[in-house]
């Protein structure tokens, strides 16, 4: 896609804003729609649109294949990491209150890291499975 | 206003539907399915449920028509032909279609505050989640602390999702590789 100078211009200039925007949507989740599901897969789009134009080399060179099927498992185990401190603090599984004296700042805190749990995971989860479907054409090819 | 915008989405989605079972054209398939999630996605917008819609449009309309774009890379662009009418399957999507209308019958009006939906937890969630929570999003209360146990569910349901595909997808090449021979035509078709 050398000669594809619309294309390549285009993804370099958007590729940040959609980046930001996910975290855009990760952050304003609390106040308006949006949250972990969404942002990730804004967050995974970014990249893709990234290996579509630039060939999945290079996107593999920023984002190797083991970090994102880390990503896939860590946010599983963040989410459920939190609920598995809020049990040693002496309350249920996943009840965020204890984590901070006061409940509704717990609540905050516990919603953040369950929600970047599920960014994560969601991010790991789209990005791996864009990387195996294109990683067989290419060596198909 | 709204009525006849909800009309005029469920002709459109009708007509993606109808267009995409006629389609043999995979790649014609992929963009009518990121079609019909835009229009359901706008349909949940006319029905107030914004987060939802923002998931379907970003799921549904957004990143699973490119990764069937990336799976058609691997099966090619057209619909074998179909050689005989499908008479069993029309039979059992009349037979579920049939069911559902069925089962609307004793569904309770949409939007109704009587509904036993309106009844049970939710006014709870409404007027005590924001002192409980604190969050203005009430939406984000129910997903991430009343509802917290069912979010890592279907969080550890998009993991599973991932590790079937890489096994799936990951063991062909990796088992070529280690052979190292080059691949031959017949190997490709076999």
């Amino acid at each position: 896609m050398d000669d594809r100078v619309i294309l390549r211009v285009g993804a370099k200039i958007l590729t940040p804003y959609i980046l930001l925007f996910a975290l855009y949507v990760q952050f304003h989740g609390d106040f308006g729609p949006g949250g972990g599901f969404q942002a990730g897969v804004i967050f995974a789009a970014g990249f893709v649109l990234y290996g579509l134009i630039y060939g999945l080399e290079n996107v593999r060179e920023v984002l190797p294949p083991s970090v994102v099927q880390f990503c896939a498992a860590f946010g599983v185990a963040l989410f459920a990491g939190v609920g598995v401190v809020t049990m040693l603090l002496g309350a249920n599984f996943l009840e965020y209150g204890v984590l901070a004296h006061d409940p509704e700042h717990g609540q905050h805190y516990g919603i953040l890291l369950v929600e970047l749990g599920v960014l994560i995971t969601v991010f790991g989860v789209m990005v791996a499975i864009f990387y195996s479907f294109a990683g067989r054409r290419e060596f198909r090819e | 206003m709204s009525i006849l915008v909800g009309i005029s989405l469920l002709a459109l989605l009708a007509v993606a539907a109808l267009a995409l079972v006629r389609l043999r054209n995979l790649f014609a398939v992929a963009m009518m399915a990121g079609i019909y999630s835009l229009l359901s996605a706008s349909l949940f917008v006319v029905m107030d449920a914004v987060d939802v819609a923002f998931t379907e449009a970003a799921v549904g309309a957004g990143i699973s028509t490119i990764l069937m774009l990336a799976a058609m890379s691997l099966v090619g662009h057209e619909a074998k032909p179909r050689t005989r009418p499908a008479i069993l399957p029309l039979f059992v999507v009349l037979i579920t279609g049939a069911a559902l209308v069925y089962g609307t019958l004793d569904v309770p009006p949409y939007g109704n505050a009587d509904n036993p939906v309106h009844q049970h937890v939710a006014p709870h969630y409404i007027q005590e989640s924001g002192h409980e929570i604190g969050v203005p999003n009430i939406v984000t209360s129910v997903l991430a602390s009343y509802r917290g146990y069912d979010t890592m569910g279907e969080t550890a349901v998009v993991f599973t999702a991932a590790v079937a595909v890489l096994l799936l997808m990951a063991s062909g090449p990796k088992r070529r590789e280690e052979e190292a021979e080059p691949i031959t035509e017949e190997e490709r078709d076999g």
